[in-house]
C-alpha cells in the first residue's frame, strides 16, 4: 500500500493529445499479440506509419555516414581498403577535433569544427548572410534545442505566464513539452482550405484573445509543416516577421524539414534569410530561433538524436547567461555531431562518395480518396487527410463513446493492419477529422499502405452509407 | 497597431528604432539565471582562453593546459574497450558483418541490437523508455550483480546519460508552494549538476555534511539535523546519495547504507542513489553495495516500501565512453500512477540516443569466459581500473606530504578532493576582488602552472574550509609532473601570502 504522496505532484500531461496514440499503441500490441496466438487476419504484418521516421520506414541509412562513423568509432578501419579515401578523409579530420582523439569524449556546446561547419552550411544555403559560431548550440535532436530555448523565456503565473503561439495542427511533443514547462499554449488555427496556410488575421485573433490570460512572448511555426507538409511562400514569411516585430514576440522557427521538398517548382527559404533580406530595422532586432536536426532530410537519422539552435538578435545581456545555462546540461552525442557535421558538408561532386550520395526522393504523394480531401503540402514527411465522414459513422462514434477519427483508424487497424496518427493529436477544428501518414518510406510500402487504405475507406463508406 | 518605440539609438546618419527584446536579463526565466556549473564555469573558461592564447604564440611558464577538471577518462588518453568500439563500429555500419575484420561474438552482439532497431537501423527512433532487448540486458546485470534479487525491465528507462536521468526524477518530486516546496537533500561536498538541477526546477537545497575527519563519511545524525532544520521551511522529499562518492570518493559501507534507507523510510524520503562510479573502487577493505541489494535484503518492511531509484551510466568505471551518453535509471516501489507519468515525460525528448543504447548493451553484456573477445576484454578492463587504482593512490600519497595539504584516501570514483589551508592575506585579497579564496588560489594556479582544477567551493565545503578537485586521470607520468607541480606552487602560494 504506497501512499500516494505524489497527487497533484506534476501538472497533468494533455491527455487529450496522448490518449489516442496511447490506445492505437495498446490495440497494436494487442493485434500483434492474437497474431502471434494464431488467430487468423487478413494481412501477414502490421504498418505503423506513425513516426516520421525514415529507417523505420525501410529507408536505408547513407552509406558514407555510416562509414564515417564507424571509422570514428573504431579507427583500425582505416587500415580496410574497401572503404573511400574520402571517408577516412573525413574521419581523420573529425577525430583530430576529438581531444584525445576519441569519440568517448565530453562535448559542451558542440565540437567547434562541427558549430563552424554548421555556420558555412547556413550562410551558403541564406546566399551569404553570415552564421557565428557562438549563435549555434548544438543539442541532442530538436525537441532538446527547443526545450532548451523555451526554458530560457518561459516563467510565471496567471496573467504573467509566458503564452506560445503554437500551430493548429501542430504535432503532439511540442504541446507536451510546453505542459511540462508551464507555458501556456496560445492555438492559432491554420488554413485547411487554402493548402494549411498561415493567415496573420488568424495570428492577429490569437494573441489578441490570449492577452487575457497570459503573457504571449513566443510565435513558434513549423516550416515544412507538421503534419501539413505546407511550405510558406516567402511573402508568407515576411507577414510573420512583420508581425513579430510590431507585437514583440520571439520567433522558434523549427525548419527540419527544409531539406524535404518534393513539390515541383517549390521552394524553401529560411527564416533567416527572409529576416535579414527585409533590412535592417528588421534584421538587427527581430530576436529569431532556427532549429534543424540530423532526424530528417536525406539523413533520417533520428536515433542518433543531433540537431542545433541558432540564436539570431540576442540580447547581449542575455548571452553569458545562455552559454552557462547551456553549458551545464548539454552534452551532444558526439555520433549525432558527427551526422551533423556530414549534413551540413556532405561529399560534393567529384568526391568518390558523392553519386551514393543522392536525394532520397519521396514519393507519390496521397490522391484523395472519396470521402476525404487532402491539401497537398510541398515539403515535410507527412500526408494529412481530412475525413468527410458520414453522419450514421460520427453517430456510431458517440455510441461506443469515442472520437469519430479514432473509432476510424482503430477499425483501420483491426481490418488492415495499418497504424496511423489520428488527427486529434495534432489539434483540428470542431467537427473536422484527419488522418496523419509518414510518406518517408519505401515506395512498395507506401503502395501496400495506400492500397489497405482505400480498401478499407470504401468499405467504411459503405458501411455508414 | 503601431510600434511602441522603446528607445532611439543614433547611429552614423541616422536615427533607429530601438525595439525592446523579448529576452532581457530581467525577462529570462530566474531559476535560470540562478543556474551555475562549477565543473565548466569561469576557470574552465579562463583555461580555454589561455589555450587560445598559447596556440598564437603567447609565452607562459607552461606549454599546454592540464584539464584536470572534468571527468572524461577519453580526453585523457584513456584507451577504449576494443570489443565495445568493434560492436558499435558493427552497429554503425552493418556491412562489416559480411567481412572478416571482427570477432564473432562482437557480430552477433551487433546482430541481436541491431535487429530490436527500426529498420534495422540505429538511426531509427526507439521506444522512449529506450530499445526492450536493451532493457531486459540492463536488467539481467542487475539482477546478477546483486546476487539474483529479481529485475523487472520494465522498471528500466535508459537515458542520455545519468544526468538526464536525474532530472526527470526531480521533475517529478518537485512541485509546492512555500513552505510546501519541494526539499532535496543533497550531499556537501556535491556534483554541481543537483545543485544546478534543483535551482533550474526551483526546488530547496537541503544540504547535509560529509564528514571530512572521517574519510569524508555519511553520519545519518548530520541527515537527521539538516532535515529537522529543513522542516520549518520546506517539504523534503528526497534524499541524494552519490556512492561512490563525487567529489569525495568515499564508498559507503554496507552498514552505513543501511541506516540511510533506515532514515529515509522512517522520514519518508525518496531515495536517490547516484552509482554511476560504482566499477571505480580501489582502496582495501572498501567494496561497492548497491543500494538496491541492501534494500532487498533488509527484508519487506523496507523493500516493499522504500521509493528508490538507482542511475548508472557509460561515462565512468573502465568505460569512460562520456560522448556516448549511455545511462539508465531503475525505479523501486514508485507509484504506478507517477510511472504513468514518468513513462510520458521521457516521450517528450523522443528518445535517448541510439549509439548510446547500443553500447550500454554490450556494457551489461560483456564477453563471457570462453568467447572470443574475452581475454582482451579481460585484460582491458583489468588494466584500466588497476591503472587508475595506482594513481588514485599515488595522488593521496603525494598530496599528503605537502605541509598545507591533506589529503582524505581516495577510496574510489576519479577524484581528489584535497583541503588545502589558505594564508589569511589569500584569503583577504580573494574577497576584495570578490572571489571565493580557493577560486583565487586556483585561478592562479592556472595561470602559473596550467593546470585545470575545480575550487572547492563549486562543490560545496563547510565554512572557513577550502579544498579543490582535481581528476586522477591524466596518465601516470603526467599526473606525477601535475602533482608535484601542484606542490610547489602550493608552497610558493603560502610563501607569497604569509
Amino acid at each position: 500500500m504506497s501512499q500516494n504522496r505524489f497527487q497533484n505532484l506534476y501538472p497533468p500531461m494533455p491527455s487529450i493529445f496522448m490518449a489516442p496514440t496511447e490506445i492505437m499503441y495498446d490495440a497494436k500490441h494487442l493485434f500483434l499479440f492474437s497474431h502471434t496466438q494464431g488467430v487468423k487476419k487478413p494481412y501477414k504484418e502490421v504498418i505503423d506509419i506513425c513516426w516520421g521516421d525514415a529507417h523505420s520506414g525501410g529507408t536505408k541509412p547513407l552509406t558514407f555516414v555510416r562509414q564515417v562513423i564507424a571509422v570514428c568509432i573504431y579507427p583500425e578501419l582505416l587500415q580496410e581498403t574497401t572503404i573511400a579515401p574520402d571517408v577516412k578523409e573525413r574521419a581523420r579530420r573529425l577525430l583530430r577535433e576529438c581531444p584525445g582523439g576519441s569519440v568517448g569524449k565530453y562535448c559542451v556546446c558542440g565540437i567547434p569544427f562541427v558549430q563552424d561547419g554548421v555556420c558555412e552550411f547556413i550562410s551558403k544555403r541564406d546566399g551569404g548572410v553570415p552564421s557565428y559560431p557562438e549563435d549555434i548550440f548544438i543539442c541532442s535532436g530538436s525537441q532538446n534545442a527547443l526545450m532548451f530555448v523555451l526554458k530560457l523565456l518561459v516563467h510565471g503565473k496567471g496573467l504573467a505566464q509566458t503564452g506560445v503561439l503554437t500551430p493548429i495542427p501542430c504535432y503532439p511533443t511540442f504541446v507536451m513539452g510546453l505542459t511540462e514547462l508551464g507555458a501556456a499554449m496560445v492555438p492559432y488555427y491554420l488554413c485547411e482550405d487554402d493548402g494549411w496556410c498561415l493567415h496573420v488575421e488568424e495570428l492577429r485573433r490569437a494573441l489578441a484573445t490570449s492577452r487575457s490570460h497570459c503573457n504571449p512572448r513566443i510565435l513558434y511555426v513549423i516550416n515544412p509543416g507538421n503534419p501539413t507538409g505546407h511550405v510558406q511562400s516567402r511573402e508568407s514569411i515576411e507577414e510573420v516577421i512583420r508581425f513579430a516585430a510590431e507585437e514583440e514576440l520571439f520567433i522558434f522557427a523549427d525548419e527540419v524539414y527544409q531539406d524535404m521538398m518534393y513539390a515541383e517548382g517549390s521552394q524553401f527559404v529560411s527564416y533567416k534569410k527572409v529576416l535579414f533580406e527585409m533590412g535592417p530595422q528588421y534584421s538587427n532586432t527581430v530576436e529569431l530561433a532556427s532549429f534543424h536536426s540530423v532526424s530528417k532530410g536525406i539523413m533520417g537519422e533520428c536515433g542518433l538524436r543531433c540537431g542545433y539552435v541558432e540564436l539570431v538578435n540576442l540580447d547581449p545581456s542575455v548571452k553569458q547567461s545562455v552559454t552557462s545555462a547551456f553549458n551545464t546540461e548539454r552534452n551532444t552525442a558526439v555520433i549525432g555531431q558527427i551526422a551533423l557535421n556530414i549534413m551540413v558538408d556532405p561529399p560534393k561532386p567529384g568526391d568518390p562518395s558523392y553519386p551514393t550520395f543522392s536525394q532520397v526522393s519521396l514519393h507519390e504523394t496521397v490522391e484523395a480518396l472519396p470521402g476525404t480531401s487532402f491539401q497537398a503540402g510541398s515539403g515535410g514527411i507527412y500526408a494529412y487527410l481530412r475525413l468527410d465522414l458520414p453522419q450514421k459513422a460520427l453517430l456510431q462514434a458517440k455510441e461506443e463513446g469515442t472520437d469519430p477519427d479514432l473509432m476510424y483508424c482503430s477499425r483501420l487497424l483491426e481490418e488492415e493492419g495499418v497504424c496511423l496518427v489520428v488527427g486529434k493529436e495534432h489539434g483540428q477544428q470542431e467537427g473536422t477529422y484527419h488522418i496523419r501518414i509518414c510518406i518517408g518510406t519505401t515506395s512498395t510500402r507506401l503502395k501496400e499502405v495506400l492500397r489497405r487504405l482505400k480498401s478499407f475507406h470504401l468499405r467504411f463508406l459503405n458501411e455508414f452509407s | 497597431q503601431q510600434c511602441q518605440p522603446a528607445l532611439w539609438k543614433m547611429t552614423e546618419n541616422c536615427f533607429m528604432h530601438h525595439r525592446t527584446k523579448v529576452l532581457t536579463i530581467d525577462t529570462m526565466n530566474p531559476n535560470v539565471k540562478k543556474v551555475e556549473y562549477a565543473v565548466r564555469g569561469p576557470i574552465v573558461q579562463r583555461a580555454v582562453q589561455i589555450e587560445k592564447e598559447l596556440k598564437a604564440g603567447a609565452k607562459k611558464p607552461f606549454s599546454e593546459v592540464i584539464r584536470a577538471n572534468i571527468g572524461d577518462a577519453h580526453a585523457m588518453g584513456q584507451r577504449p574497450i576494443t570489443f565495445f568500439r568493434q560492436v558499435l563500429a558493427l552497429c554503425s555500419y552493418p556491412e562489416l558483418l559480411e567481412g572478416n575484420e571482427f570477432p564473432e561474438d562482437a557480430k552477433e552482439r551487433a546482430r541481436r541490437i541491431l535487429q530490436a532497431c527500426g529498420g534495422g537501423s540505429i538511426g531509427a527512433y526507439s521506444a522512449s523508455q529506450g530499445i526492450e532487448c536493451v532493457r531486459q540486458d540492463v536488467a539481467r546485470y542487475i539482477q546478477e550483480r546483486d546476487g539474483g534479487i529479481p529485475c523487472n525491465p520494465d522498471n528500466i528507462y535508459l537515458s542520455t546519460g545519468a544526468s538526464d536521468a536525474i532530472v526527470t526524477i526531480l521533475k517529478l518530486l518537485v512541485c509546492g508552494e512555500g513552505r510546501n516546496r519541494t526539499g532535496v537533500m543533497i550531499p556537501i561536498p556535491q556534483y554541481p549538476l543537483y545543485s544546478a538541477a534543483l535551482a533550474d526546477l526551483g526546488a530547496v537545497q537541503i544540504e547535509y555534511y560529509l564528514d571530512e575527519e572521517n574519510c569524508w563519511s555519511l553520519d545519518v545524525s548530520e541527515l537527521r539535523r539538516a532535515l529537522v532544520a529543513a522542516q520549518q521551511h520546506c517539504s523534503p522529499r528526497a534524499l541524494c546519495i552519490i556512492n561512490p562518492g563525487n567529489p569525495t570518493g568515499q564508498v559507503q559501507s554496507r552498514q552505513c547504507i543501511e541506516d540511510v534507507i533506515r532514515f529515509a523510510a522512517e522520514e519518508h524520503l525518496f531515495l536517490m542513489a547516484d552509482e554511476v562510479y560504482q566499477d571505480n573502487v580501489y582502496a582495501e577493505g572498501c567494496e561497492f553495495h548497491s543500494f538496491k541489494k541492501v534494500l532487498f535484503e533488509m527484508g519487506p518492511e523496507y523493500s516493499d516500501t522504500v521509493e528508490l531509484v538507482s542511475f548508472h551510466s557509460t561515462s565512468k568505471c573502465y568505460m569512460g565512453e562520456c560522448g556516448f551518453r549511455g545511462g539508465y535509471m531503475e525505479v523501486i516501489n514508485m507509484d504506478p500512477d507517477v510511472k504513468v507519468q514518468l513513462t510520458k515525460l521521457v516521450s517528450v525528448r523522443l528518445c535517448p540516443p541510439v549509439p548510446g543504447q547500443a553500447l550500454l548493451d554490450v556494457v551489461v553484456n560483456p564477453p563471457r569466459p570462453g568467447e572470443p573477445s574475452f581475454n582482451t576484454y579481460i585484460k582491458e578492463r583489468t588494466s584500466t581500473l588497476q591503472v587508475l587504482a595506482e594513481k588514485a593512490w599515488l595522488t593521496e600519497e603525494v598530496f599528503n606530504t605537502v605541509p598545507g595539504i591533506t589529503c582524505n584516501p581516495v577510496q574510489g570514483a576519479m577524484y581528489s578532493f584535497p583541503r588545502i589551508s589558505l594564508p589569511e592575506r589569500a584569503i583577504q585579497q580573494a574577497k576584495e576582488k570578490g572571489q571565493a579564496p580557493d577560486m583565487f588560489y586556483c585561478m592562479k594556479l592556472l595561470e602559473e602552472t596550467g593546470i585545470c582544477l575545480v575550487p572547492g567551493s563549486g562543490f560545496g565545503q563547510r565554512e572557513g574550509t577550502y579544498h579543490f578537485r582535481m581528476t586522477i586521470l591524466p596518465p601516470t607520468d603526467k599526473l606525477k609532473i601535475v602533482l608535484e607541480k601542484v606542490k610547489q606552487f602550493h608552497q610558493s602560494f603560502t610563501q607569497q601570502y604569509s
